[in-house]
């Protein structure tokens, strides 16, 4: 197969707004990975392609995907946060690529958080 | 850090915070002179001469600029495990240039790890920033940059999910069977 060419751009654009006309009005997903220093050290890239994988294979076209620098929970790396639509966002710690996945099944495709790899539920308590 | 595209990541981050609208990674692998390379210029605010000097210390940080952390340091240690260096060239106002060398062959040299994957998080997490990869190995010269992209995307966004997978295969197929 012929390698990809900047031109292949101009197909994959034209049939991604294809898609996205037919899907307006879905609710849309954001997906936060949290990647200072600590988040790329203990492998935050890996649950980023995992996302971007995930993605392709469920050929989704209304979820965003971005980074954000460290969150100051350096030893629950690598996080990431998920906003479903307009319900609260959720942090997630502590990932692996599996649990990533998990996540997006049930949390960005689903609407229904992961409460397991969540940070927290619930508030704090003071003893 | 498990390899060099990791480090690269991290200090591409950082130039990111320091407010740079462009930024340049030159990789090359010169394997005649036993040499890698790495340099990673923008433009973003640039450092202090002071701030320079303390940039390697992994216990100096102003968090006001939150320029400098671990990042440079741990870059600095891979490099020096290798038998390299890394130097830092930066004019307040014009920007930044980190150059780190390493001896190809040498057995706690780094790998080069994915550069790929660490181009697709820098434009996922900055679409607005203009990013240059160029990858030389042994006189073959690859060159990305996001500029390119920006030009064929019509009305699809950076940062979309069909354009971070076409930067990911586009990169990967164009440098993957040199190293």
């Amino acid at each position: 197969m012929a390698k990809l060419k900047i031109e292949d751009l101009d197909r994959i654009a034209e049939e991604a707004r294809s898609k996205m006309t037919i899907r307006e009005g879905a609710g849309k997903a954001r997906i936060t990975v949290h990647m200072g220093t600590c988040g790329i050290a203990a492998g935050a890239r890996a649950i980023m392609s995992a996302f971007l994988d995930e993605i392709k294979a469920h050929n989704i076209k209304d979820v965003i995907i971005t980074t954000s620098g460290c969150a100051g929970l350096c030893s629950r790396e690598p996080m990431a946060t998920v906003e479903f639509g307009n319900q609260a966002p959720v942090k997630y710690v502590d990932l692996t690529d599996e649990k990533a996945r998990k996540i997006f099944k049930e949390h960005v495709l689903g609407g229904k958080f992961v409460m397991e790899y969540a940070l927290s539920v619930g508030s704090e308590r003071i003893r | 850090m498990e390899d060099l595209s990791l480090h690269i990541l991290d200090i591409v981050e950082n130039s990111v915070s320091a407010g740079a609208k462009n930024v340049e990674i030159v990789v090359s692998e010169n394997r005649p002179r036993d040499l890698l390379r790495i340099e990673i210029s923008d433009d973003g605010k640039g450092m202090n001469p002071a701030a320079v000097a303390h940039a390697t210390d992994p216990f100096y940080t102003t968090r006001t600029t939150r320029k400098v952390g671990l990042g440079l340091a741990l870059l600095e240690e891979a490099a020096k495990m290798a038998n390299g260096s890394m130097d830092i060239h930066s004019v307040p106002g014009i920007g930044t240039k980190v150059i780190a060398i390493f001896q190809h062959s040498n057995i706690d040299r780094k790998p080069l790890g994915d550069m790929a994957a660490t181009i697709v998080m820098l434009v996922a997490g900055s679409p607005d920033v203009e990013f240059t990869y160029r990858y030389e190995h042994d006189g073959y010269t690859f060159t990305f940059q996001t500029k390119e992209i920006r030009a064929q995307l019509r009305g699809l966004e950076m940062n979309s999910p069909d354009t971070l997978s076409f930067i990911r295969e586009y990169i990967t197929e164009h440098t993957v069977s040199l190293s």
